[in-house]
């Protein structure tokens, strides 16, 4: 194991389920042997605000947070989030984002424009960028609901973790009743 | 051992149940409230929430007095609201051991300020620890409790948002089986603090800070970690992690216990350094002490006195500062962005009261809840807002320095925990002096911005127990408003023809709406309506709809040069009618 700490930012709307995720992605990095922190902010923000959560792995981590500019990957739950939080990656990072979008309320009230052209504008700076229909693939896994899983199985893949670790954090971090819909729907998105 | 990954919050409760304690109060606030969410997770401690933080104080006080040890949790603003049985419990000590945790806010994530508790501290001379990381979080609550009854004193334990909502590793313990049984014992000459008992507690408090100053100096909390001799940094908590990201070389004095420092430590770290800094967020706490030490030292030349520390940050000052070699990098960049601000959920019962207010040209003095969002755009019906329970008393002020036609406008809007948290204190004074002013309670039923916890008028408690409920009418009446009207929120002629009425009226009254927060689930009163949707034929386009501000409508530009048409995401809209009610077309159905 070397020194390196890898960087994973989540980004969304409040209410997305980034928490959730996070956890799933702190529990495996734990199983696996690694010092794992993590950071996100709760109140306010979740009410339908921007939102970030830092997850950080490695033999030993020292900030809570990634040192802005050192993000190795960056999980997307929303195209415009993800677009806004790029400046906390480094050029040669990863991005998996989910093909989702939900307008703030400027664009809601008419004032402002949504810009369409953001998963372009992503892949241009950065190669690594993969644009994931979570809601359709999660719809075919089963349930609609599972779409942060298909994304979180596509990041996964991104990530040097062997499979069992993340899905033994699935057996631990999700219900029962919907554990065979998100394991099908992290296979797909480990597929793509 | 047992490990798992916990947050700065679960860490504390977990300390707290391995420490042994028996009873823990608080009041939700962010970012300390999920620790006593999870201390009711432990059976063996009765935990429960208080109308305010110096009622989750005294409880714990009391408790203390009795011979149990005690948990006190709180918000920074919360110690302001504890602070008077704060100050005397300092004189008292306790019996049981007693930790008051309070969680900080730097950069303002939640908060309407970013005071630094730390301050508190020397202000009540008590000891303060500060954990860097989760496993700190447990273990320095056990400490604490130690450190109480060693030193006969409460101890505070201090937080910040990143370390209460940042999660690491922790080994869990075992809990604490041999304490003494908590009962009754008369010691009036060192807990009824009358002038004469007092006089001979005082010097005791001084002694002790002395006394623990000295502790510090060889606690295992406080260590220095020597690497290179060129740079020294004295720093504490989450600042401590940032440093070792940013200076993986530099010398480190790192302290667990950051009232009162350890004197001779410190002039031990500094005569082995060559330049001694102090990196701290927010006040210059340590640094200023460590001047008076007569020590040579850098800190807030540095550092920012506002919002919180992050490594990029750090880098950045000590750039500046000629301590770092500038690294050079071609940052990614982004165009500026439509903002993203957190705003009411969809089917909100208060955003229709928002719109009337706007309509009615109200000025609205706010208080701190969800609600607080109801003076963003579009509703832009929010006036001030400055601490729990101000809303009434500010407006009581307020309409006793203008004219009758302006008194009519004055709108206090508070929620319902935070009126029995102090409001109803500031309701007496105006129904007493009878300021005519109105006063809107918007009752949801729960403490909603916090994530949705128990209060006086819930019904519940904290553990999910059946309990008598406040009956909010009947308090206002007993407290002497006359004029007490209650009315649904969803129906918008109705509440207007209320505000309207109440405004016009030369006393006090209250309004209360009665509809339950939307994210109430299990007993949730809140039913989903009919979902809604906009006919595209009968729309014209007129955009009365969206100045509710709702998130589940969406003005839809035409690309064709007509007029475009409102839209309503099935998804989001939750069947309240507010958006209905404002649609002169019936074009909403």
């Amino acid at each position: 194991m070397n020194d390196k700490v890898t960087n994973i930012l989540l980004v969304g709307v409040g209410g997305q389920g980034t928490l959730l995720a996070s956890e799933i992605l702190s529990e495996t990095f734990m199983l696996a042997g690694f010092d794992v922190k993590k950071s996100e902010i709760h109140g306010m923000s979740q009410r339908g605000g921007s939102v970030v959560s830092h997850v950080r792995f490695g033999r030993a981590v020292a900030s809570p947070t990634v040192p802005e500019g050192e993000g190795d990957v960056l999980f997307g739950f929303e195209l415009l989030e993800a677009y806004r939080y790029l400046p906390l990656l480094h050029a040669g990072a990863k991005v998996v984002v989910n093909d989702y979008r939900i307008p703030p309320p400027s664009v809601l009230l008419g004032q402002e424009v949504y810009p369409d052209d953001l998963a372009d504008r992503i892949r241009s700076r950065f190669p690594d960028f993969l644009l994931v229909d979570g809601l359709h693939l999660a719809s075919e896994a089963g349930n609609p609901k599972a779409a942060n899983t298909v994304l979180l199985g596509a990041v996964s893949k991104r990530l040097e973790i062997a499979e069992e670790h993340w899905l033994a954090a699935l057996h631990k971090m999700v219900p029962a009743k919907a554990l065979e819909v998100n394991i099908r729907a992290f296979q797909m998105g480990r597929a793509l | 051992m047992d490990r798992a990954i916990l947050s700065g919050n679960e860490a504390i409760a977990r300390g707290a149940y391995e420490a042994g304690v028996k009873v823990a109060s608080a009041y939700p606030g962010t970012p300390s409230t999920e620790i006593l969410e999870n201390v009711i997770n432990y059976s063996e401690i009765d935990a429960s929430w208080a109308p305010n933080e110096k009622v989750a104080l005294e409880v714990a006080i009391g408790a203390s007095f009795g011979g149990a040890r005690a948990l006190a949790c709180m918000k920074h603003v919360g110690v302001n609201v504890a602070a008077d049985p704060l100050f005397t419990l300092s004189y008292t000590g306790v019996r049981g051991g007693l930790v008051l945790v309070v969680a900080d806010d730097p950069e303002m994530h939640s908060s309407q300020n970013e005071q630094d508790s730390r301050n508190y501290a020397k202000f009540a001379k008590i000891p303060m620890l500060e954990p860097a990381d989760s496993e700190e979080c447990k273990e320095f609550t056990r400490l604490a409790f130690e450190l109480s009854e060693e030193f006969d004193t409460p101890v505070m334990l201090r937080s910040v948002t990143r370390i209460s909502h940042g999660k690491s590793i922790v080994t869990l313990g075992e809990r604490v089986d041999n304490l003494p049984a908590p009962a009754l014992v008369k010691d009036a000459a060192k807990l009824v603090m009358l002038p004469g008992n007092a006089r001979v507690r005082h010097p005791k408090v001084e002694e002790r800070i002395v006394n623990l100053s000295r502790w510090g100096t060889t606690a295992t909390i406080n260590r220095s970690e020597m690497r290179s001799a060129e740079l020294g940094v004295i720093c504490s908590g989450v600042v401590y992690q940032y440093v070792r990201e940013v200076l993986p070389q530099a010398s480190i004095l790192k302290l667990g216990m950051v009232y009162p420092l350890p004197h001779d430590l410190i002039r031990d770290f500094a005569s082995k350094v060559k330049t001694l800094l102090v990196i701290e967020e927010l006040d210059p706490f340590i640094e200023e002490q460590v001047k008076a030490m007569g020590l040579q030292v850098t800190g807030k030349a540095l550092f920012s006195l506002c919002g919180e520390l992050s490594p990029g940050r750090i880098r950045n000052a000590l750039e500046q500062g000629g301590l770092l070699a500038k690294v050079v990098s071609a940052p990614v960049t982004v165009e500026k962005l439509p903002p993203r601000p957190p705003n009411m959920c969809p089917g909100c019962p208060h955003r229709g009261v928002f719109y009337l207010l706007n309509r009615l040209n109200a000025y609205v003095t706010g208080d701190i809840g969800c609600y607080t969002l109801g003076f963003l755009p579009p509703l832009n019906a929010m006036d001030t807002c400055v601490c729990m329970g101000a809303s009434i008393s500010n407006a009581s002020g307020i309409v006793r320095s203008l004219p009758r036609e302006e008194q009519q406008r004055v709108v206090a809007v508070i929620g319902d925990s935070t009126f029995l948290h102090t409001g109803v204190n500031s309701l007496m004074e105006m129904a007493w002096n009878q300021a005519p002013a109105t006063v809107l309670i918007l009752d949801n039923r729960i403490t909603a911005m916090t994530g949705r916890q128990e209060n006086p008028a819930s019904g519940f408690t904290l553990s999910g127990e059946t309990a008598p409920e406040v009956n909010i009418a009947d308090l206002c009446r007993a407290i002497g408003i006359k004029h007490v009207v209650t009315v649904d929120p969803y129906d918008l002629v109705a509440t207007r023809a209320v505000l309207e009425a109440e405004m016009q009226r030369p006393e006090p009254s209250v309004i209360i709406t009665d509809r339950p927060c939307c994210l109430m689930k299990g007993e949730c009163r809140f039913e989903k309506g009919k979902i809604l949707a906009v006919d595209q034929n009968q729309c014209t386009g007129c955009k009365a709809c969206l100045r509710i501000g709702c998130p589940a409508i969406e003005w839809q530009p035409a690309s064709d040069g007509k007029k475009g048409k409102a839209y309503i995401d099935p998804l989001l809209c939750t069947g309240c009618t507010v958006c209905q009610q404002l649609c002169k077309f019936d074009a909403i159905n």
